[in-house]
């Protein structure tokens, strides 16, 4: 359990009076990709959100139970959540890039934190461009707006802007989901890529995504966490029969 | 491994070590939007207390009695003795608004009709901008244009001056059209898709469908729209001053000169002394009007709850 | 008679019905240009008024409206940004809540002669400003608030939430989300609202009549120092507008060509007026291209 970057425990997320998401514990271990896969409603993409208190902003939403990163809980009313999402970066599933320039729109992050110098920030957004495999294609219209780009790009430009502040942890929610095929498999292989650095957690409703990308595989059923393995393991030889039943395109 | 994750850590550290800064942003922040929003509530407090305070002033000093003012007939300010009757006016801004709005409604009905069941291509690209260009003229210009055409017009149609009740509501009715037609408009846009559907599958025509289903359906929006409409003529000031010719009489017709509050008060605001009985008499002319205020935005917040049920 | 025959008869009403207030429309423009826009030359807008002689011009006025116009704008905006971000980010679903949206909806429907009533009261008297430009933009504020409030909080509405949630993802406070995230973003429907808004406060004069006053004092238009007394800029100097100034010369004007002159300023106000409202269309466009799009 040394390995393990953060892990949940008991957590339970209720709309009002509806429990979406139902006592769940989880350990998430570093550097790996962790994909969180059910029917639509399943309640994971509710559990995602709750990884970073997004679901704050949802009028009516309440959350019990323990979220633990970096040895603190960040449910504890007491946490700082402005200082926790820094460390947490996150990626939606429609491409949402700010309406500024490219370098404006990585750049704006780490300034906010109090890095001003433009050699040091062209630095960074450099770097994180060629994380995401995105300098060759921008590197001479990185004054253009953002929302210029094609949506592939956009969702890249998106993943590079959260690396931008220096996360410990990318969350995504069905990242691919609303792109053409040539631009998921781009997306796919930056995931590959960024999971030597960075400990992910994707929302996903294609399994051969999953089980192409992840290294550990969660099956949510009506808001229970029904099995938690290996991908290799889950997809081959899954332990639970709903999950086979899922898997193998019986329901869902 | 423990190594790694101390070095994630520390990667991390000098960003945030800058804990406090977003606290005190927020905090100016919410200072400065909190102290928007308390302006906007002293700024209606203080319209309330203020006009309340000179306008109760008649009442409570005893020289003018409420039934007096309300209903008394004669308007005689600087006579021996002063009457304060103000019956003439609030007779003359009930019955410019209510007639303005009895003959703007069905107008406005009609254009959002045609906009949204007869020509909606036409309508959005021609009709709706054209009425929300009228919306943005101002009513200085409207009092100009019924001076000047609506006025000549009834003095040579009809008997009397031109100048009149009948002028003020013409006047009016095209300025609150567009009120009426914008809200009718979007109620009947915002109506199911289905329930049109519905009708015309049972063979209805599509009178029928408006008359039947459309219509009864948007009722209290409709309704709402039209209330507005009558509290920004009841509200108006120029435009129908301007036209009316501020006799401060209850008109045997249309056609005869009256008055409305806003009139009187534009009138002889400016040369009252502050403090006189006069003065403090027109300020209760705009308590009333206050009033009325409060009274149409209670009605419209009364339709509003009937649409949403 | 058959319902096709009804339906007919209505479907003819209702056209016509629409074909006049076209017709209405169309003429009261016709109306008001063709009178008015035989007045209009450079004379006409640059010279000062004349009060029992032939050929007086709406120079001060025009310059004063513009001016009104500034001072309330640079007033209301701050406050009614501040106020629709309120409504719009931080107001809870609570009584509160509900009691400011009472009170934005109470202050936008009050008469503007209440509020210029009010004016008089407050800002005029109690505040000893006296009838200056000040105390109008004051009263234009009370008048223009409401709208500039309802326009912030919509247009903060129409912003995708994705963009908020990606400011607070980057760990930025809500506040930084909000201004430097959200607002670029609903910042062109807000223009646009804001220029159709200034074409209202350009035109009004009731809520004037007691606050700008119905005056102008002779102006100097070659002192711009605004502490001056006789110089356009000093806020304190009372000021008739361009609308006050058409109710003035219908109700009381002595010049022989004053319906000359009611018609020409009607014109230039409606012109103002259509400019103010192809100038929002054409503006929202241009920075809604400009900040989604490349260069």
């Amino acid at each position: 359990m040394n390995e393990q970057a953060f892990y949940t425990k008991d957590l339970s997320v209720y709309y009002g009076e509806k429990q979406a998401v139902k006592k769940i514990s989880m350990d998430f271990p570093d550097r790996q990709v962790v994909a969180l896969i059910g029917p639509s409603g399943c309640g994971k993409s509710t559990f995602l959100r709750s990884l970073n208190r997004m679901n704050d902003l949802i009028a009516g939403c309440r959350i019990e139970g323990e979220v633990w990163i970096g040895g603190q809980n960040i449910c504890d009313p007491a946490t700082d959540v402005v200082s926790l999402r820094q460390k947490i970066g996150m990626v939606w599933q429609r491409p949402n890039p700010f309406h500024k320039s490219i370098y404006e729109n990585i750049a704006f992050g780490p300034r906010y934190h109090g890095i001003r110098g433009r050699k040091e920030l062209d630095r960074i957004v450099e770097d994180c461009l060629r994380k995401t495999a995105l300098w060759d294609e921008v590197k001479d219209r990185l004054d253009q707006s953002g929302l210029a780009l094609s949506g592939g790009q956009q969702q890249r430009l998106c993943i590079a802007r959260s690396l931008a502040v220096k996360p410990r942890i990318l969350l995504m929610d069905e990242p691919a989901s609303a792109l053409d095929p040539v631009s998921t498999a781009k997306i796919e292989e930056l995931i590959g890529e960024l999971k030597k650095e960075y400990s992910i957690v994707i929302v996903t409703h294609n399994m051969q995504q999953a089980a192409r990308i992840s290294d550990r595989t969660a099956f949510f059923f009506l808001g229970d966490l029904v099995e938690y393995d290996d991908t290799q393991k889950m997809f081959t030889n899954p332990s639970r029969k709903s999950t086979d039943d899922y898997l193998s395109g019986r329901f869902g | 491994m423990q190594a790694t994750t101390s070095k994630v850590r520390s990667d991390a550290s000098p960003l945030a070590g800058k804990r406090p800064k977003h606290a005190r942003e927020e905090l100016r922040g919410r200072i400065y939007i909190y102290f928007c929003v308390l302006l906007m509530i002293v700024t209606i407090f203080s319209i309330v207390y203020f006009i309340a305070s000179r306008g109760l002033a008649p009442f409570f000093s005893g020289d003018v009695g409420i039934g007096d003012m309300l209903l008394g007939q004669t308007w005689r300010p600087e006579g021996a003795p002063a009457a304060f009757g103000a019956f003439p006016f609030l007779f003359g801004s009930f019955a410019t608004s209510l007639l303005a709005a009895i003959i703007s409604a069905p107008l406005g009905f009609c254009a959002s009709i045609f906009m949204t069941e007869i020509m909606p291509k036409f309508g959005r690209t021609a009709l709706q901008p054209a009425i929300e260009l009228l919306a943005g003229i101002p009513s200085v210009v409207y009092g100009f244009v019924g001076l000047s055409v609506v006025v000549p017009f009834l003095r040579n149609n009809f008997p009397g001056q031109g100048i009149g009740i009948l002028a003020g509501a013409i006047v009016l009715s095209i300025m609150i059209l567009p009120t009426i037609t914008t809200i009718a408009t979007d109620s009947l846009r915002s109506l199911p898709h289905g329930l049109k559907e519905g009708s015309y599958a049972l063979g209805a025509t599509r009178w029928q469908t408006i008359s039947r289903i459309v219509l009864p359906t948007t009722l209290p929006s409709l309704l709402t729209g039209v209330v507005l409409g009558i509290a920004r003529a009841f509200g108006e000031a120029l435009a129908v001053q301007m036209v009316i010719g501020n006799a401060p009489v209850i008109p045997h017709s249309l056609f005869e000169s009256a008055t409305t509050l806003t009139s009187v008060i534009t009138l002889e605001m400016g040369n009252t002394t502050s403090g006189s009985l006069h003065n403090n008499a027109l300020w209760s002319l705009a308590l009333m009007l206050l009033i009325m205020t409060f009274l149409f935005v209670f009605v419209v917040r009364m339709l509003e709850r009937r649409t949403k049920r | 008679m058959s319902p096709r025959t009804v339906d007919r008869i209505a479907t003819g009403v209702i056209c016509a019905v629409a074909a006049l207030i076209m017709a209405v429309l169309v003429s009261l423009l016709g109306f008001l240009l063709f009178r008015g826009v035989r007045h209009i030359d450079f004379h006409f807008l640059t010279s000062v008024p004349q009060t029992i002689k032939a050929g007086g011009g709406i120079g001060p006025q025009l310059f004063n409206s513009l001016f009104l116009l500034v001072l309330t704008m640079i007033i209301t905006i701050p406050l009614g940004i501040g106020a629709g971000i309120y409504m719009s980010e931080y107001a809870k679903p609570n009584r509160l809540t509900g009691f400011i949206r009472l009170v934005v909806e109470v202050l936008s429907s009050f008469p503007s002669i209440v509020v210029g009533l009010f004016g008089l009261l407050v800002i005029v008297n109690t505040f000893g400003l006296g009838y200056s430009l000040l105390s109008g933009a004051l009263a234009l504020t009370v008048f223009n608030l409401p709208m500039m409030v309802r326009l912030t909080e919509q247009s903060l509405r129409s912003v995708p939430r994705e963009q908020k949630e990606a400011g607070l993802a980057l760990g930025m406070s809500q506040w930084k989300t909000i201004r430097s995230v959200m607002l670029p973003v609903a910042l062109p429907s807000i223009v646009t609202g804001t220029i159709l808004a200034a074409g209202r406060v350009f035109g009004e004069a009731a809520a004037l009549l007691f606050t700008a006053g119905m005056s102008s004092p002779r102006l100097d238009f070659t002192d711009w120092n605004p502490l001056h007394p006789a110089s356009p800029l000093n806020p304190m100097r009372p000021a008739e507008t361009l609308a006050v100034h058409i109710w003035k010369i219908n109700s009381e004007g002595l010049a022989p060509d004053a319906p000359q002159i009611a018609a020409g300023a009607s014109a230039v106000l409606v012109i103002m007026v259509l400019l103010f409202n192809l100038g929002a269309r054409w503006f929202g466009r241009v920075l809604y291209r400009k900040l989604t799009a490349g260069k």
